[in-house]
């Protein structure tokens, strides 16, 4: 069994997530000469904003399709894996166990990683699945917005980074892990007769 | 022309050249400091501390320039048509240039004045005035648009307008050249008894903005000139400067400089409300226009108007006294403190300055001189606070720094003169460069001015720039008033010929500048909102063609079906919402304009063609880098052909 710290962490960790239905988890930015003041978008647990309007207006020159948040279906499934994730949360902290713990801390990384991996698969479908009728056609160059960090895609330097929900995930799983090996710590060590 | 004047004129010419010369002005080079260069310098990138909204004089125009650059950053057309942005031939803003003389093309902007609150610019409305057909213009400085003018009746020019009261309770106008009242066929030798000269209150909305003339007062029919309001303790009074007490109406320039002392009209218009509210005033009948710009549908109406309450001075007592002002004065100027009334009599061979208080305790003890017009005239000497001895040749204008000085310009003798509020001595004089009009201190009509600089307004500018044929430009100079003698900086020619200008610190606009306009808040009754919302319809001669315009094409972009002879109504709006990408539109042998389109915005522009024909149109604006691909294509068949209409909209 865990600790009383550690069940209250763990608690305390589930419901942080509940943060991350109501701040942005990730931005992607852009700046061009004709843009000092920069163009960009928000992704929320629900939805989009930003100046997607902007964005798909430009887009369109190099073929990309527009960014219609509604017909993504993630945004509306991600909003029930995270409340599932924080219930996930606070069960486990009331049952006690270690393994409910771990299988927790997993699953939030495997929910982590497959959000990674989707916002992978719809950067490269927008960035490859271009218009072959589109104005602006460069032989070999892709759009493919980063995952993580910067890149220049013709005249635009895009930056994508997580925003405060997607720091909060992050600090959450990291956390998460510091408990299992607190409690592995524990584990080892001979309990007080 | 009487001799006594002849030597006042020398006189002056000789005090003036003398100063001039131990001012150690002379040669254009020598004027200016080595660092001169440095003071201005605005680094490529970098904004200026000040907008400057100088008039544009006969292009009836606003230009605004950043300073200390000088550098010219926007022009806003106000009273004349401006094809560049479509103004005045835009089905939207046709409105604006009605009168009760119906639509009239040009005007002669003057004087702009920013909105004040507790007497300080508020970076909220600009005024200004146009002259010819007398008519107050509102700038939203938000947008830096024209949105509302209202013409002025019973007046004819417009010039000692719109100065505004210390709230912006009230922009004011007169009368430039008195005339009949009601207007009426009498001969003009029955100027001394038939004409009038008519002063205007126009009450400012505080919230909107929008104006409405509240009243009008009935004055002897001199010329007015030009106006200022009192501030603090004179807060509730107004100042208008008039020439020709002697009633001239030909050969002015003789006959209105006879007078050894003209006027300054005190008006005290918190009286004038009271005559009003307890019915003094009287409805007459008189026709003008009041011109809108509607916000949610970014279209001007204009409305006639029929009647304005009229107050004569013989039935509102205690509403107006004269103060005896030497020689044909030209500008008045409250000091910030609100005490002191500067006149530039433009012939008078020193600067008056009357009191505030010291007229209060005139009034108070009837230090009258007689009456002229049924209207008390104070002694003089009563309430003269001073006389600025060798102000130079021709004092007009005057504005005020922070430190107690003033700084008055002086058109014959091409200076401006400092001088001091404690003793009335001139401490300082520089020359400009040539024959300067108005000036202005940032702030120097405000409760605290700021501004480290004085701007000379020059009319004229002979070898300072390189020749441009017979016409030359008008200029302004700025001078540093950071340290006790004034210094030229910079000397810059300007658009159109500036009277007045007045300037703002940059805060207090640049953040609220409108970038876009949300397409879902434009209510035009043409807008469309989607390419899926474009059309063509016909309904007789009148073919309304809905269009959108986003980077980088028209939709529709191929029209056929239309005819000789047909009105084509071009209502094209910008889809964009992002900054700075306006689209143009303009379309072969349309006989008027191009629309220039800021995102969100609808503008209409009207197309008659008059041969059959494939015509095309494209976007003026480089808005893209397939900018050049913008365009489309109308086919013109013969009256009564049976080509039907036909356009290429998506759903077509």
């Amino acid at each position: 069994m865990m600790d009383r710290l550690s069940r209250t962490a763990l608690a305390g960790l589930a419901l942080a997530l509940v943060a991350c239905l109501f701040l942005p988890l990730w931005r992607v930015a852009l700046l061009a000469p004709q843009y000092p003041e920069g163009l960009g978008f928000y992704i929320w647990a629900n939805r989009m904003s930003g100046d997607l309007r902007s964005i798909n207006g430009l887009n369109h020159y190099i073929g990309m399709k527009q960014i219609v948040p509604e017909s993504i279906p993630e945004l509306r499934l991600m909003p029930w894996a995270l409340g599932g994730l924080v219930l996930a949360g606070l069960g486990a902290a009331a049952w006690g166990r270690r393994k409910a713990l771990v299988a927790w801390v997993s699953l939030l990384a495997l929910g982590a990683l497959a959000g990674l991996a989707d916002f992978w698969r719809w950067g490269y479908d927008y960035g490859h699945d271009l218009d072959p009728t589109a104005a602006i056609k460069i032989p070999g160059m892709t759009y493919q917005p980063p995952l993580l960090g910067s890149k220049q895609l013709l005249n635009f330097h895009a930056t994508s980074l997580p925003a405060a929900g997607g720091w909060i995930a992050f600090g959450v799983l990291a956390l998460g892990i510091a408990l299992i090996i607190r409690e592995r710590r524990l584990a080892r060590r001979p309990r007080p007769a | 022309m009487s001799r006594s004047w002849m030597h006042q004129f020398a006189g002056g010419l000789m005090a003036a050249l003398t100063a001039a010369g131990c001012a150690g002005g002379g040669s254009a080079n020598m004027a200016v400091d080595a660092d001169a260069a440095q003071a201005v310098y605005v680094a490529p990138g970098e904004h200026d501390e000040l907008y400057a909204f100088l008039s544009g004089g006969f292009s009836g125009n606003v230009t605004v320039y950043g300073l200390p650059s000088g550098r010219l950053l926007a022009q806003i057309p106000v009273f004349s048509q401006y094809p560049e942005k479509g103004y005045g031939y835009t089905e939207q803003t046709k409105p604006m240039l009605e009168t009760s003389f119906g639509f009239i093309p040009w005007d002669d902007s003057h004087h702009p004045k920013l909105s004040q609150t507790a007497g300080m610019t508020d970076g909220r409305w600009l005024f200004i005035n146009g002259n010819n057909t007398p008519r107050i213009a509102r700038i939203d400085l938000t947008t830096m648009e024209t949105v509302e003018i209202i013409e002025i009746p019973n007046s004819a020019g417009s010039h000692a307008s719109p100065y505004l009261t210390e709230n912006t309770e009230y922009v004011v106008s007169a009368t430039r050249f008195s005339v009949p009242t009601p207007q009426r066929d009498i001969s003009i030798d029955e100027y001394k008894t038939g004409f009038d000269g008519v002063l205007t209150y126009v009450k400012v909305d505080p919230n909107s903005g929008e104006m409405a003339i509240a009243f009008q007062v009935k004055m002897p029919g001199f010329d007015y000139d030009l106006s200022a309001s009192g501030k603090g303790p004179s807060h509730g009074w107004s100042f208008f400067t008039s020439y020709n007490s002697e009633k001239a109406n030909t050969l002015k320039e003789i006959g209105a400089s006879q007078n050894d002392k003209d006027f300054i009209a005190a008006i005290n218009w918190k009286r004038a409300e009271e005559c009003v509210a307890s019915g003094l005033g009287v409805a007459t009948p008189s026709q003008y226009v009041h011109n809108k710009m509607d916000h949610s549908t970014m279209r001007a109406t204009s409305r006639a108007m029929t009647s304005v309450t009229m107050l004569d001075v013989a039935s509102c007592s205690n509403l107006v006294y004269f103060l005896p002002t030497p020689k044909s004065p030209h500008g008045v100027d409250v000091d910030p403190t609100g005490e002191f009334i500067v006149a530039g009599g433009k012939l008078a061979t020193v600067l008056p300055v009357h009191s505030f208080s010291k007229m209060l305790a005139a009034i108070e003890a009837k230090a009258f001189d007689g009456e002229v017009g049924g209207i008390p005239v104070l002694k003089y000497e009563a309430v003269m606070a001073g006389e600025v001895q060798n102000p130079g040749l021709g004092p007009l204008h005057t504005e005020f720094d922070a430190n107690g000085f003033a700084y008055t310009s002086v058109f014959i003798s091409s200076e401006i003169i400092k001088w001091s509020l404690k003793d009335f001595t001139v401490v300082d004089r520089t020359p400009t460069y040539y024959s300067i009009g108005h000036l202005l201190v940032p702030g120097g009509d405000t409760r605290q001015p700021y501004g480290k600089y004085v701007i000379a307004l020059n009319k004229i500018t002979k070898d300072r720039y390189l020749p441009t044929g017979p016409e030359l430009t008008q200029s302004a100079q700025l001078y540093d008033i950071s340290g006790p003698k004034m210094r030229l900086l910079l000397d810059f020619p300007v658009a159109g010929e500036p009277h007045y200008a007045q300037a703002i610190e940059a805060s207090k606009i640049k953040d609220r500048q409108v970038r876009t306009y949300a397409l879902a808040a434009n209510n035009d009754p043409y807008v469309v909102r989607s390419e899926a919302e474009t059309k063509v319809t016909r309904s007789g001669t009148k073919v309304h063609v809905y269009m959108s315009s986003i980077r980088s094409h028209f939709m529709p972009d191929n029209i056929e079906g239309i005819q000789v002879g047909d009105s084509v109504f071009f209502h094209v709006t910008n889809l964009e919402q992002d900054w700075d990408v306006p689209h143009g539109f303009a379309m072969m042998g349309a006989r008027n304009a191009e629309l220039l389109l800021m995102p969100g915005q609808t503008r209409t522009l009207v197309w008659i063609p008059i041969r059959v024909g494939v015509y095309p149109f494209y976007c003026t604006d480089f808005c893209s880098a397939l900018h050049q691909e913008m365009q489309g294509y109308v086919r013109v068949s013969e009256r009564g052909s049976s080509v039907p209409l036909k356009w290429n909209s998506p759903g077509q």
